[in-house]
């Protein structure tokens, strides 16, 4: 069985049914088709789970010629590293749909069909293992989010979605030069494989690891180009601020895995301190920023960008307790972003304010709610206990094999995390009831609860029992680091 | 063999030429006898003449080349498959052009007329294997469009158009014929094969030559549009009326790019060195210029104009690496852009309405609420304009950009890399009006039948072909091979 193109390709048929069907006066069967549709893509993505096995190789490999000319195939693959996040963006799908069901009410089926269709090339681009069809889908998904935000966002939103939309573009058209370039140095390949296998020079090495860095450290995003990301998170829906955080944050440090660090070993090594002061500057001074924002999904944001480094800090630093370390906090990010995004968005569908002003005393109308908010709250903050303990700590064990300072300033996020986190949970939740709008609050309803409480287990189970996942994902640790060490310029 | 002879075997492989003269003289003396309100007729009959036409042209794909006519025509797999493209470009722009046309008038014999001679020449310069054929065929193909273009004669803005172009083109043909002559002079021939056998042998005084060379470049870049040769581009698009610019934007293009790849890649190949130079300026200056300039402006067909220069550029780009692999990368690059330009414009005449042009950017207001189809198919268009996959516009730059870099141009890849980055944005206007913006008048949409699957299988095709290139790739791939 095809598992991957399954995994591909049912959200993107069920996106274009949701679209044929969607009437806008009548929504409920775009809704019901789309939730189908992505419970469907979340069901054939769980044997990849099931039948992975502890190797570091590729596997549910699918080889297909496509443009022979050019020598591209459709070949899919998946690893330690790149099937976890298919089914993390697998379950975001069915969140997203879930949570949007009382909340959107304008163009249903597009604003459904756009997330399917998206979930569908985000899968493709995990799975691509040829360059050419990994760069289609990894385009190609910035359409449906152009439009998400740009249609469905806040007021504003146009910006906000041109802004995202060149930024990326940008560095990724500098990624497609080098990919062009690699094709000839391969003497015709398109195969990423087949490119972390080939002998380069030191200034090629360099130039090709700079442009890739372009398109991915703006999609991580580093430290300083991560302007985009707070604009787009603020204007996009929740569903969109959801798919952002979650899964196209994770695009930058997957592409660096699998691209820079393996294709250009030695350029990776001598830029490794680059990278790393960049983190430590995401880390620390963006953790900063985050403790004076006044809107929640800003400071979100801007939380986000400072997990981030951690991520990219784990894998620059070479070692294996970092890079498992980074690639679990990409996982835990996921979750717990997810789930604040959400969170702010169920208190915005009632209030419909981002401020944190606007709020106080929430706890006292919503207890279940506040136990939730609670909870993410702390694991973003790197509580024991939860998945975001796990990664921010094997990081800073890894950094501190490294350099004590390195290890020093990353740990400050322990304090600056808990600082701004537990603050905006203090200023909303506690106190006494601020307003009239919060005094007639209800709390959340079955379906709020159903979502909350899916990352509420899977942010603790990664927490407390990481093992599975670790076991999944070293394998592919192990080689990545035994080929990084090699060096690739020739006597 | 300096005796003439008609015989079947000499006149087969311009058949369709041949027939397609023969329908419009048809047309025209037919036009005569018919009322206004018969004007379906005469529509109806030129659109299956170019149909048919093509059909013609498509049975002959297979056949191997042939020389006709002492070395003045060329049938070979390249003429074959432009041929039937610009057939039916020409189709599909009189089936765009029909409802826009009969609201103001203009659907008369003699636009259609025109535009069959005009075809007519194409089909003529796509087949030259002869400097005079070229000639013929680019004069029959430019006389019939400046005419077409002046046709609207209770518009300023149009005539003003036409003047400018005839003014402008005729200038060019000039530099153009004496650049040949030069040629001439160098080589002693006008027949391709034979000038480039005395420049590869050395027997042609090469600094003649090079002087030629500069004047018929300087000739080929106005007929492409190409900076600095570009300055009748924006206002003839602006100017013509909208099935008139969409005439000139779509399957011209074709033929120049046989013109392109009969005079340097075969003629001329071996000063291929030389033009090269000359060519990387025109690339450079047009990409820069048309995506920095389309910017500016908000009218769609200014901007479609000045995105032209810059798709020019990118056609050029394909060219200048001088390789077979660059030839059929540019080839497969202008039939993308044909089709792309034939939805873009297609779209623009399918708002608009008698008294209405919607060649305003802000007329596409706010068109996701009032056609999802449409709306979707414009988009679809400006991503593949962008060069965003999965449309075929992505796969036309990334072929093109791929032989540059194989002819060892890095720094060119990354300069017309980042200026796409630039272009991406006025295309992403286009989308964001459609989708993010209200409707600021009343839309109406209410196309013909035709024109409505006509335009979804255009802006769908550019889909399809994104995802699956490859038998196009190949198809342009051996069509290259086959006229070397």
């Amino acid at each position: 069985m095809p598992i991957l193109s399954l995994t591909i390709w049912t959200p993107i048929a069920f996106g274009i049914a949701v679209l044929a069907l969607a009437d806008d006066r009548n929504p409920d069967r775009a809704r019901w088709t789309a939730l189908v549709g992505s419970v469907l893509g979340l069901l054939v993505s769980v044997p990849l789970w099931m039948g992975f096995q502890a190797t570091a190789d590729m596997q549910f490999v699918e080889l297909a010629p496509w443009i022979t000319r050019f020598n591209v195939n459709y070949h899919l693959g998946v690893d330690g590293i790149s099937m976890p996040l298919i089914l993390l963006n697998s379950l975001m799908t069915v969140l997203v749909v879930i949570a949007h069901w009382d909340v959107i009410r304008d163009k249903v089926g597009q604003y459904l069909a756009a997330f399917l269709i998206m979930s569908g090339f985000i899968n493709g681009m995990f799975a691509a293992l040829d360059a050419v069809l990994f760069y289609v889908f990894f385009e190609a998904m910035l359409i449906p989010m152009f439009l998400i935000i740009g249609v469905w966002g806040g007021p504003n939103r146009v910006y906000a979605a041109v802004k995202f939309f060149l930024y990326t573009l940008l560095g990724s058209l500098l990624m497609l030069a080098t990919f062009i370039y690699l094709y000839h140095q391969t003497n015709g390949s398109f195969e990423i494989l087949d490119w972390h296998k080939l002998q380069l020079g030191r200034t090629a090495q360099i130039l090709i690891f700079l442009a890739m860095f372009m398109s991915f450290a703006v999609k991580v995003p580093m430290w300083p180009v991560h302007t985009w990301l707070p604009d787009a998170h603020v204007e996009a829906p929740t569903g969109g601020s959801v798919i952002l955080a979650a899964i196209t944050l994770k695009v930058g440090g997957y592409g660096f895995l699998r691209f820079s660090l393996p294709v250009t070993p030695d350029a990776s090594q001598e830029l490794a301190g680059f990278m790393i002061v960049l983190s430590l500057i995401a880390v620390v001074y963006i953790g900063l920023v985050a403790l004076v924002q006044s809107d929640m999904k800003k400071l979100i944001a801007y939380s986000s960008i400072s997990h981030m480094g951690f991520v990219t800090l784990g894998i620059f630093i070479f070692n294996a307790d970092g890079m498992r370390g980074g690639i679990i906090q990409m996982i835990s990010h996921g979750f717990i972003s997810a789930a604040l995004f959400l969170c702010v968005g169920v208190l915005y569908d009632r209030v419909h304010s981002r401020e944190i002003r606007a709020y106080g005393g929430v706890a006292n109308r919503m207890p279940v709610f506040a136990a939730f908010f609670v909870l993410f709250a702390m694991a973003n903050s790197g509580l024991p206990g939860t998945s975001g303990f796990i990664g921010e700590f094997l990081v800073v064990l890894g950094a501190m094999k490294v350099n004590f300072w390195y290890a020093f300033l990353a740990a400050t996020t322990l304090v600056f995390g808990a600082a701004y986190t537990l603050w905006m949970v203090k200023r909303v939740l506690y106190g006494e009831v601020a307003n009239e709008e919060v005094a007639l609050l209800k709390d959340v309803g079955r379906r709020e609860l159903a979502f909350l409480a899916i990352l509420a287990v899977l942010v603790l189970a990664v927490g407390v029992y990481p093992k599975p996942l670790g076991d999944v994902m070293d394998p592919t640790i192990q080689e990545l680091l035994r080929h990084v060490n090699q060096s690739k310029v020739g006597p | 063999m300096n005796t003439a002879t008609f015989s079947w075997a000499t006149l087969a492989p311009a058949i369709p030429e041949i027939a397609l003269l023969v329908l419009v003289s048809t047309l025209l003396i037919v036009d005569l006898f018919l009322d206004e309100e018969e004007g379906a007729v005469t529509y109806w009959f030129a659109v299956a003449s170019l149909l048919g036409c093509a059909a013609l042209c498509a049975m002959t794909i297979g056949v191997p080349t042939r020389v006709t006519f002492q070395g003045m025509f060329v049938s070979d797999l390249l003429s074959q498959m432009l041929k039937v493209a610009t057939l039916v470009s020409v189709a599909a722009t009189l089936v765009y052009g029909r409802t826009y046309l009969q609201v103001r008038g203009l659907l008369r014999g003699e636009f259609l007329s025109l535009s069959l001679f005009a075809t007519l020449g194409m089909m003529v310069m796509i087949s030259a294997h002869h400097f005079l054929t070229l000639y013929l065929g680019l004069e029959l193909m430019t006389l019939s469009i400046y005419a077409l273009v002046a046709l609207q004669r209770d518009s300023v803005r149009a005539t003003e158009a036409a003047m400018k172009y005839f003014v402008l083109g005729a200038l060019a043909s000039g530099l153009l014929l004496y650049g040949l002559s030069m040629l001439y002079g160098a080589t002693g021939s006008l027949e391709l094969t034979r000038v480039a056998y005395s420049l590869e042998h050395g027997h042609a005084h090469m600094r003649l030559a090079v002087f030629g060379l500069v004047f018929v470049v300087a000739g080929i870049a106005f007929k492409l549009g190409a900076v600095p040769f570009h300055m009748w581009i924006p206002d003839v698009y602006h100017g013509a009326s909208t099935p008139a610019t969409l005439f000139i934007g779509a399957a011209p293009k074709l033929a120049a790019f046989a013109f392109i790849m009969r005079l340097l890649a075969n003629g001329l190949q071996g000063m291929t060195a030389d033009w090269q130079m000359m060519l990387v300026i025109l690339a450079v200056a047009s990409i820069g210029l048309g995506n920095v300039v389309a910017i500016a402006q908000s009218n769609l067909k200014r901007m479609l104009a000045y995105s032209t220069i810059s798709h020019m550029g990118f056609l050029v780009l394909g060219i200048l690496s001088g390789t077979d692999n660059g030839y059929s990368s540019a080839l497969f690059y202008v039939v993308a852009y044909v089709l792309m330009t034939l939805a873009s414009f297609g779209m623009i005449l399918l708002l608009s309405r008698a008294g209405f042009e919607a060649e305003e950017i802000d007329d596409f207001k706010g068109l996701n609420q009032k056609s999802k189809w449409y709306a979707f198919m414009m988009l679809i268009v400006m991503f593949s304009l962008a060069g965003i996959p999965p449309a075929v516009g992505f796969f036309a730059k990334l072929a093109v950009l791929q032989a540059v870099l194989e002819a060892g141009y890095t720094w060119l890849v990354v300069y017309a890399v980042l200026l796409s980055v630039i272009g991406a944005f006025y295309y992403l206007r286009i989308v964001k009006v459609m989708y993010m913006d209200d409707p600021a008048g009343e839309i109406t949409i209410d196309p013909r039948a035709d024109m409505r699957w006509v335009l979804s299988v255009n802006a769908l095709a550019i889909l399809i072909l994104g995802i699956a290139p490859a038998p196009l790739m190949d198809l342009c791939a051996r069509a290259i091979t086959a006229s070397m």
